[in-house]
Formats: structure tokens, sequence, C-alpha cells
């Protein structure tokens, strides 16, 4: 199976987020990361070409520092990758990018793949779109919040899968889905494993190609939508927040929840 | 195409099984609220097989629209996105709205994507706030997981796709009608999906119900490994609280998925909620915001866990929470 995971650079989790002194974007002097919900699309394609075979080629678009999200798929397993460079500073939105995605898979050895895997949604703009719309855009099928993949044996309609779909509320449902597809995968699909020393060192001979945007003929700047304003969100509740050493706040949540008659028998 | 269009707003409104989602009335609304400043009507959709789309409809006459729409077809049920975007878009080119709605779903999130980008639009979704500008509608937005919120604009002429985050629009101040609005039914052509759905189910006979807990002890990554779990059960005890979780606890396996308070998992509404090292993700936000005092411990001052919260410390939970269990202890 060819398998292509789509893969975002985002800050890290804990990163201490500031806006630039405009308002339109955060300051990037953070730390970033694989998101992660692309971390599990990665651990799954990996885990699909261990058992049954194939390829598995890594792609993302970016600044050039998003770059290291593809060395890190490249140590820990994809045979290539793909760096769809951005100017720094582009913020494409979900279609842009899907457009991005499409060209370039559209090119990439002949347009030919099985399955395209990415995180349900990134965790910087969350939009949670750009693999509908990838699928949208190659004209194939898709499934969204995936939590398991189960290959089929090969039967007369061509190569499918099941796959199953979160639901909310605590319902599943099985898909069956012809390939190729584009599914968006939950995190905790999967555990995630790290990249071993030789995994790292191999990873330095294995393809990594540069395409900048412009030459896919894709506009950076042609967003179908438009951000005015980034902003720390204002609070709509009323926080009494409890100061001083550990002891002295657990004090203080001590009469707060006795007064609230929130201890046990008052 | 924006020549053509009709002065009127769609609300998609979302059923299962028949049953209108409470979202969906919030969308409607929402719809309801902004609409008429706007100078548009609102209409509703609902789709579905033949038994859930009347089932649908006979609820939704409840509420004040101009026209009722509906997409039959037993294609549609169970829900797939494929059946769901060439329905929808058969009724869209009927209806012809300036704006669409719809209830950030999981549904949503399938489907509606693909059906803005065959119309050439593209869906703003997740949206908390919105106003209207000269020139359109502004809508707000969470972004990074909530730490920062984000005011957006289409690019494009109507119709304008939105779907709104579950829980952000009050469906108090629903319009109810004096009589039922007119019916419009359409029978798409559907062609045969190449997804074949099954149908939705439950893992297992869930064996706690937290949504009739009154006071929540729930841990999120900030309890960092396992073994800490046994320190939040400890302050369950305590109180007389049930233990929960937020997602990443329940992927790791250190608590049952039964546990997990969320989009996700369970829903959520206690006296108390204490939510231990727990951000705040939208995610786990939707399923614990309505619980009537929410006390968040959280070394993070920026963690969005405290836009929820009434009480809050800013702090190491290692620290706080013994000392509470002491405090506890020594009144017992």
């Amino acid at each position: 199976m060819k398998i292509v995971v789509c893969l975002k650079q985002v800050p890290a989790k804990d990163a201490p987020l500031r806006l630039t002194a405009d308002g339109g974007g955060i300051r990037e002097d953070v730390g970033y990361e694989m998101n992660e919900p692309d971390a599990y699309a990665l651990e799954e394609g990996l885990r699909l070409k261990e058992a049954g075979g194939g390829e598995v080629v890594a792609l993302t678009l970016g600044p050039e520092r998003a770059a290291q999200v593809l060395r890190e798929a490249l140590a820990k397993g994809a045979d290539r990758a793909l760096h769809l460079v951005a100017p720094a500073g582009a913020a494409l939105d979900a279609a842009a990018t899907a457009a991005a995605l499409c060209a370039a898979l559209q090119r990439d050895s002949g347009g030919g793949f099985d399955l395209a895997l990415t995180g349900l949604q990134s965790d910087d703009m969350g939009y949670a779109q750009t693999g509908v719309l990838l699928a949208e855009r190659l004209g194939l099928p898709h499934a969204t919040i995936i939590m398991q993949i189960e290959p089929q044996p090969a039967g007369g309609d061509g190569a499918r899968i099941k796959a199953k779909r979160e639901l909310e509320g605590g319902y599943f449902q099985w898909l069956d889905i012809p390939l190729p597809a584009v599914l968006t995968i939950q995190s905790g699909i999967n555990k995630l494993r790290y990249a071993t020393l030789l995994g790292i060192k191999q990873a330095k001979n294995k393809p990594l190609a540069r395409i900048p945007l412009e030459e896919l003929g894709v506009d950076a700047g042609a967003n179908r939508q438009r951000m005015l304003r980034l902003f720390i969100p204002q609070k709509t509740k009323q926080t009494v927040m409890l100061e001083g050493p550990a002891a002295q706040i657990a004090g203080q949540l001590f009469e707060h929840l006795r007064t609230a008659h929130l201890l046990p028998n008052s | 195409m924006n020549d053509e269009l009709r002065p009127t707003a769609l609300v998609f409104l979302e059923q299962r099984g028949g049953q209108l989602v409470p979202a969906a009335l919030e969308a409607l609304a929402a719809a309801q609220q902004l609409s008429a400043a706007a100078g548009l009507k609102v209409e509703a959709a609902v789709l579905g097989n033949a038994e859930e789309t009347a089932a649908a409809a006979s609820q939704a006459a409840a509420f004040r629209v101009e026209k009722l729409w509906m997409a039959r077809h037993a294609r549609l049920s169970p829900y797939v996105a494929e059946a769901y975007i060439e329905a929808a878009g058969a009724l869209l080119a009927r209806a012809l709205p300036q704006w669409v709605f719809f209830c950030h779903s999981y549904q949503t999130r399938d489907y509606a994507p693909r059906l803005a980008d065959r119309a050439g639009r593209e869906l703003l979704g997740d949206v908390t706030a919105l106003r209207r500008e000269e020139g359109g509608l502004i809508c707000s937005r969470p972004m990074y997981q909530g730490k920062l919120a984000a005011e957006f604009v289409s690019t494009l002429p109507p119709p304008l796709f939105l779907s709104l985050q579950i829980g952000a629009f009050s469906a108090e101040g629903l319009e109810r009608a004096p009589a039922a609005a007119p019916v419009e039914a359409l029978e798409p052509e559907i062609s045969a999906p190449r997804v074949h759905p099954g149908e939705p189910f439950r893992e297992a006979r869930q064996a706690v119900d937290l949504g009739q807990a009154g006071k929540i002890v729930a841990v999120g990554r900030g309890i960092r490994e396992e073994k800490n779990i046994e320190l939040a059960r400890q302050l369950a005890e305590l109180l007389g609280a049930e233990l929960a979780a937020s997602r990443p606890i329940c992927d790791n396996g250190w608590l049952p998925m039964d546990r997990q308070v969320g989009s996700s998992g369970q829903t959520v509404a206690p006296r108390l909620y204490l939510a231990l090292g727990i951000s705040g993700a939208i995610q786990h936000l939707v399923g614990m915001k309505a619980s009537r005092t929410v006390v968040a411990i959280n070394k993070d001052a920026a963690a969005p866990i405290f836009e929820a919260a009434d009480i809050g410390a800013v702090g190491d939970l290692f620290e706080i929470v013994p000392a509470l269990i002491a405090a506890l202890k020594a009144r017992a």
C-alpha cells in the first residue's frame, strides 16, 4: 500500500503564545512540534506499511522550519518526504492548503496512492477541514475522526478497508471504504513510537524533496476566509483566583467548598 | 450566483433517529436573531429517510421559520457523507439561501466542508460569536486550542456557510411559531455511495453515568503519570465525587473510556467540577461547561480551563491537592 501522511508543524503544546505587535499572528520565537493528531496518523501509516508492505510518504506544507516534522517522520520510518515550502508568514486557509496538497500529490509519481492520512484537525488553526477538502479536490471518498483501520482482503471490486469512525456521545460507526481514500485520524488510535538513534541516522539518507508553492501554481494569498484580528479571548465568567503558597490555596478552596455546601454531608 | 439568491437564511437541523439534536436549535435561534436585522427570512431543512424527516419535521414545526425543507431518501440513513452532500446540494440549489447555518457537530465536520467546496465556498467553522457589519458577517472562533480567538470574514460573495460551536449560542431565545410553516419535501437523486456505512453502535454498556454525578474530580495531562491518578482518586473519595478525565488520560489507558468527559465522551453537569491539570481544550469544555461550580487547578495561567472556572488556582497540583486532602481528613 502506498500511504501518504499529511503532517503540520504547530507551536508546541506548552509554548507561551504571544501576539505580534500588529495582532495579525503569534510571535514565532516559540518551540514547534508535529501536530498531535498528525503524529497518530503517521504512526497508523507506519503500522499499515509494516503489516502489509508498501511505502509511506510524509507530506507537509509550511515555512522552512516545517522540514523538522518531515525529518522526524523519516526517522520514525517514513520512506521519503515532500516539503511544500510556503513563504515565511504565509497562512493558507483549509481550501488553499488542500489545493496545494492535491497539486503535489497529483504530481508525485503519477498521482497514484492508496491511502492519504492526516490528523482530524490542527492544534493551531483548528479548521478540521484540510483532509476533507483534500478528498474533495482529489475526487476521493473520505471519512473523519477514525479510531481504527482494518485492511480487507482484495475482492472483485478492488481494495477496500474497514474504518471505525467516532461519533459523539460514545457512539461509533464502521465504514467500508474503497481505496484510494482520505482518512482523518483521531488522537489515541494507536501508541506513538519514538524515533531510534538508528532511525535518525538513516533518515539523513532518505529523500526529502523541497517544492516551492509557486512551482505548484498555488497562490498562497488566495484564501477564501480572511482573519481580521487575533486576540486573547475575553473572560465571560468571573473567576475567583486563589493565591499564595499551596497550603493557603488549599485552605481557601476548602472554605469555598464548605460555604457552597459542596463538602460531603453539608 | 449572488443575485439569484433568495433573501433567506437556511438552517440545517441535524437529527439522530428522527430526534433533533439540541445544538440544531441553538443554530436556529442564532439564525433567527441575526436574520431579521439583515432583512432575511429564516428557513430550516432536515435530511434523512422518510421516517426520520417526518419525525424531525414535526419537532421543527414548533419553531418560527418561513418554510421547512426536507430532503428524504433511504440512502440518507444511516448517515454517510457522500449521500448527505448530494442531498444537501440539491436542497441548496432549490432553497438558494444567502446564509447557511449548521451546528459544529462531528457530522457537520464530516460533510459540510465538501458541500461548501462544491459551491465554491469555504465553511467558516466552530463559530462562537457573530456580528453583522457593513459588508457581511464577522465570525469569532477559537484558535490555538482556545488559548486565542480570531475574527474571520469570508472573502467571497454569498452564500456564506457557517457552523456554530455547540453551546456557544443559547437556544433559550428560540422563537416559537403560532402555526406550522409550509413544508417542501424533495426526493433528490442520490447515487450509490462508494462508502458503505454501518449502523452507529456503542462500544460496551457504559458502567458509569457521569451525567448523573453530583460532583466530579477530573484529571488531565497535568497529572503526568498513571500512578498519580491515585491522588485524584483519594480526593474524589473524600469529596464523595466521581473520578473522570480528559481525553489524553483515557487514550493512555490510565482510566477507562467511560470516565472521559468531552465531545467524544460524556457530557456532565455536576454541582462541583474540580479540574486537576486539565488545560481545557474546546473538546473538553463542551462536555463540562454546564457544571454549576467549576474549580480549576493548573500550573499554566493561560490555560483555557480558567475561562470556564468559577474558582481557579495557578499552581502545582501535587502540592495543592495533598494539602486539600489533609484538610478534608482533618474535618472527618
